[in-house]
């Protein structure tokens, strides 16, 4: 297991690993995306209260899903490479971050277009919206950071340093329905117990979700191929896929 | 996994407990400020700021909403279940304002202790449910 781990992370093989899986994951994209897109669009009822203008959950709960998931995916990344010196974690963790402040920027974006007609204002200064700006400000700072160090290896220590202490905003963005007085409403999916939406509603929502999980790993992998080959560019095995 | 390795880990392990005590203090002092809007047991209890705009949220009271006529001016009462506020409002309402809804309004106190608000806002809840099924609910309750 351990050799298998310590394989995995050299680059050449990772890179002939992450080609071997892509087409898989990008088939279970397109799949789980058709069915979600047409579940929430076209099977799914209105909703009792809000008409058709619900079927924004479609995007927006898996937005705010993968925003945190990928800083939680990143800062793990992050500690593991700090821990261990591993070259591809930064690689992943550089791969990550324009995906993770994208996904926050649409779920922000997605929620305040919704929030304008259902809650009157575009938005409110709450603790959900607000530790959700915070994590985009997180992301930005995560990208800016990179870009702003020169030396590869100490700007891959900068940032993994800011991932984790960052990783205390999640809980907080999670918890901040139940903690605090907000506009925002508590969860509507629960991983135990049952959830608070219809099943005709909750299916093609939890495709989605399975949809932009695997879109996120799908472009990772392209992203961090990328990223192999732009820094190992001068090493054999690339200079022989070239030829 | 070696000695620095672990040693590396209990570091890393040792900066997130620092991070989180420091955040779960700063947190628990702003607990008010945090806090988007005061319950009408709170204003009740003398805890919301008296000639200061603050947030009050709670349930629109079941057969209190009054429009004006000849204007925009509506008035319904807030409650918690417990206390409740009379709210006075001069605008347009969102879609989801009705009887029995969660709503947040922005305003003051007045000297007869009815809240003027110049903002309200409706809180949706985490329910969602086909048509269909909420009269089928109704159906079966009543």
């Amino acid at each position: 297991m351990w050799l298998w781990f310590n394989k995995l992370t050299t680059s050449k093989v990772f890179y002939q690993f992450a080609g071997r899986l892509l087409p898989w994951l990008g088939a279970l994209t397109i799949i789980l995306l058709a069915y979600g897109l047409y579940g929430g669009l076209v099977l799914a009822p209105p909703d009792y209260q809000q008409g058709d203008a619900f079927r924004i959950i479609y995007v927006h709960v898996p937005c705010a899903l993968l925003s945190m998931m990928i800083y939680v995916f990143m800062a793990v990344a992050a500690a593991v490479g700090l821990i261990f010196r591993i070259k591809l974690a930064d690689m992943l963790v550089t791969a990550s971050a324009p995906l993770g402040a994208s996904f926050t920027l649409l779920a922000l974006v997605t929620g305040s277009l919704w929030g304008k007609p259902m809650w009157g204002a575009w938005w409110v200064w709450d603790a959900r919206l607000t530790s959700e700006l915070i994590l985009l400000f997180l992301y930005l700072g995560v990208i800016a950071l990179r870009s702003a160090i020169p030396d590869r290896e100490q700007a891959a220590k900068a940032c993994a340093i800011l991932l984790i202490v960052g990783v205390i905003n999640i809980p907080i963005i999670h918890y901040s329905v139940y903690w605090w007085n907000t506009l925002h409403q508590g969860a509507t999916l629960k991983l135990f117990g049952s959830s608070l939406i219809a099943p005709s509603m909750l299916h093609p929502l939890l495709a989605m979700i399975a949809a932009f999980i695997f879109y996120f790993a799908v472009v990772l992998l392209l992203r961090t191929r990328c990223e192999i080959l732009k820094r190992e560019r001068k090493s054999r095995w690339v200079l022989e896929l070239k030829n | 996994m070696n000695h620095i390795h672990k040693q590396r880990a209990i570091l890393i392990a040792l900066i997130i407990s620092c991070v989180a005590i420091a955040a779960g203090l700063a947190l628990y002092a702003l607990q008010q400020n945090i806090n988007l809007f005061y319950s009408p047991s709170q204003i009740a209890a003398g805890q919301a700021p008296p000639a200061h705009e603050f947030r009050l949220g709670g349930l629109v009271q079941m057969h209190s909403v009054h429009h004006d006529n000849n204007s925009l001016r509506v008035t319904f009462g807030v409650t918690d279940n417990k206390n409740s506020v009379l709210v006075q409002y001069n605008g347009v309402l969102p879609d989801l304002f009705r009887e029995g809804q969660s709503v947040v309004a922005d305003g003051r106190l007045d000297s007869h202790n009815v809240f003027i608000a110049d903002q309200v806002l409706a809180k949706h809840d985490e329910r969602y449910m086909p048509a269909a099924v909420k009269t089928f609910l109704k159906q079966a309750k009543s």
